[in-house]
């Protein structure tokens, strides 16, 4: 019993059209609207005879029960025999469901049926829409970048003023101290799987011991700083969008600007100044326990101890690979903190859209980790690092 | 079921079918106890006002009544089935025959107001689509909302127009009892009027029961049959009139206070 159209064992609401009048009766409800529906409109009046006033008489005092679906095709019905140029003489219905039908009936004007989207047109519309926004998108974007900046020297500057060190020291234990277990073991594990995949391949050539060299340029070089960046970009690009965009659903920010608190000074540059020095600490972190994960592996795998991988770890690496791994992370934080504090501020009065730029703010921030690294690369091969 | 759904607009003077039937509920969150075994009951075709200081468990029991709060004790039965522990898909058959506004209209942002009010009929009939339309506009002009807020999604609409749309969806499946919560509340008192005048009219037209929590003194005034207060983690029920003899100082205080006597004069 999940329909509400089970109508077995009830009257149905019938109908018939007899020498001009049309007599109604049995349950007009939302049960049997479906199909009543159906009926109505394959209902066709006979013509007007010829010299004929064409006036028709509507008796519904046989309708045992009404509701407002029922009611709604009642007054439907009369309205297409009115529009059809017969005049009603003479309408009856039990008292009872008087109110109900002059409650339907106050619309007065035409009950239209809502225009349906959809078609060609408003699809090119939302291309273009979409077009322009996107290019909007971006302009917004780097103006956001542009004022970020501004505001960011002068706090600065004048630090004393501007800077909210406590909200700083917050951000930084939020995205840097809470994020060490999960950024540890998943660092310690890709060191695992890369060390283990490694030594697989290199034992072919007799060369297991360069595995080593893998582990410390992979790890320090790319995957550390990648690997975090990433993590991060979900854990805490995420929750500055989440955080600022829930403010903005509450009118909080709103709030502050009516105080006179500037959002820039209060929101944003804890966080990005927060994640600008939590991140290269965490990518240091996230390097010792690749290598650490390495290294154990190495051990049972490979049989290699752990002084001779100190060794050939030396051998292989300079301060160089570390630097190079180490100066991109404060890169990429600003740009995780700045994507995840913008779209925060983008979000609409409406719960659906913090969590709709939430995950836009991950999506790109994750993306553009991905872009800077690339372009990262291909500077450091020119330049011959 | 069409059996023993009674007529839509039958109110049998005198005798008084029992619609809502609450027994020995207790609610409580942690230590804190909301309702103390409290009973109620609300007839067909009436309209009850809930009231209650903040905190009091209005909406708690509005929220238990319809089976979306697990009580620690008690039983509850509307249209005499319990709903209190009950499996959903035994809901199911009730939640055709009852509509719910919660505070806000709790509108689905993702679809549009006509979308909104279409779906308890998608789900429970077999409609066609032009019919959906229909009746989508046809509850749309019910309520008192231009045709043309239909394609309008809820974020674009005002306190009130939500709570118009949300009643409108609550109205989808032509229900036998309504529940209200804080139907009039974040409304200016011009609106407030209208929707006050809107539920009585409806409540006339379709024969309704009302279940409704509210703070708007007016609202009661206008509306109400009852008024079951919540005080104490109990409930005393009853007419303006018989409530304004109760000896328990906050009932005294909430119809005898400065605002509960402005509104009442205004009555008279």
């Amino acid at each position: 019993m999940t329909s509400l159209d089970d109508a077995s064992a009830t009257p149905n609401a019938w109908f018939k059209l007899d020498r001009g009048v049309l007599t109604l009766g049995g349950l007009w409800t939302i049960q049997q609207s479906a199909r009543l529906d159906d009926q109505l409109r394959a209902f066709q009046p006979p013509p007007i005879p010829e010299g004929g006033s064409g006036t028709i008489e509507i008796d519904a005092s046989k309708i045992e029960r009404l509701d407002s679906a029922g009611a709604w095709l009642l007054l439907r019905t009369r309205r297409v025999l009115e529009a059809g140029g017969r005049s009603v003489s003479r309408f009856t219905l039990p008292e009872l469901y008087q109110p109900l039908l002059e409650n339907i009936e106050q619309g007065k004007g035409p009950l239209e049926e809502p225009p349906q989207r959809g078609g060609l047109n408003s699809r090119l519309e939302r291309i273009g829409r979409a077009t322009v926004h996107a290019g909007q998108q971006g302009y917004r974007m780097l103006g956001y970048l542009g004022r970020v900046t501004v505001e960011g020297i002068e706090a600065l500057a004048s630090p004393r003023n501007n800077l909210r060190v406590a909200a700083l020291v917050h951000q930084v234990e939020e995205t840097g101290i809470n994020a060490l277990p999960i950024v540890g073991l998943l660092a310690f594990l890709i060191g695992v799987v890369l060390a283990y995949q490694g030594a697989d391949q290199l034992k072919r050539f007799g060369a297991e011991i360069f595995t080593i060299n893998l582990l410390g340029v992979g790890i320090l070089r790319e995957i550390g700083g990648l690997i975090t960046a990433i993590i991060v970009a979900g854990r805490s690009g995420s929750a500055f969008t989440a955080q600022i965009g829930t403010m903005r659903v509450n009118e909080e920010i709103d709030a502050m600007q009516t105080i006179g608190l500037n959002t820039v000074d209060v929101l944003v540059l804890p966080r990005i100044i927060g994640l600008v020095i939590a991140l290269p600490l965490l990518t240091f972190y996230s390097d010792i326990m690749g290598l650490i994960g390495g290294a154990v592996m190495c051990y049972f795998q490979l049989g290699i101890t752990i002084p001779v991988f100190m060794r050939q770890l030396n051998d292989a690496i300079s301060v160089n690979t570390f630097m190079v791994g180490l100066i991109k992370a404060p890169v990429f934080a600003l740009v995780i903190s700045l994507v995840g504090c913008y779209e925060g501020f983008q979000v609409e009065r409406n719960a659906a859209s913090v969590g709709l730029l939430t995950t836009r703010s991950v999506v790109e921030g994750v993306f553009l980790v991905i872009v800077l690294d690339a372009a990262f690369s291909v500077m450091f091969s020119v330049l011959g690092i | 079921m069409a059996k023993d759904q009674p007529q839509t607009a039958a109110k049998a003077p005198g005798k008084k079918e029992t619609v809502i039937k609450v027994r020995g509920l207790v609610n409580g969150f942690g230590d804190k106890v909301v309702h103390d075994h409290v009973d109620l009951d609300v007839y067909r075709g009436e309209v009850l006002g809930v009231v209650g200081g903040s905190g009091a468990g209005k909406s708690v029991l509005l929220r238990t009544i319809i089976g979306l709060n697990k009580p620690r004790q008690g039983e509850i039965e509307v249209f005499g089935k319990k709903t209190t522990f009950a499996e959903s898909s035994r809901m199911r058959p009730l939640e055709m025959r009852w509509g719910v506004l919660f505070q806000d209209g709790a509108l689905f942002s993702s679809q549009t107001v006509a979308e909104n009010i279409q779906v308890p009929l998608r789900e429970y009939t077999k409609m066609s689509e032009p019919l959906m339309n229909e009746i989508a506009a046809m509850k749309l002009t019910m309520v008192g909302l231009p045709p043309d807020t239909a394609l309008k999604y809820p974020s674009e609409l005002s306190g009130g127009m939500k709570k118009r749309a949300g009643l409108a969806r609550a109205l989808a499946l032509d229900p036998e009892l309504l529940f209200l919560d804080e139907p009039t509340s974040g409304l200016d008192p011009i609106s407030a009027n209208l929707f006050d005048e809107l539920i009585k009219q409806l409540q006339k037209s379709l024969g309704l029961t009302v279940f409704m929590v509210t703070h708007d003194l007016d609202s009661l005034r206008a509306v109400c049959d009852r008024i079951a207060v919540l005080v104490n983690k109990k409930i005393t029920a009853g007419t303006i009139e018989e409530l304004r003899k109760d000896p328990d100082p906050w009932i005294h205080d909430y119809f005898s206070g400065v605002r509960g006597r402005a509104a009442l004069a205004a009555a008279s």
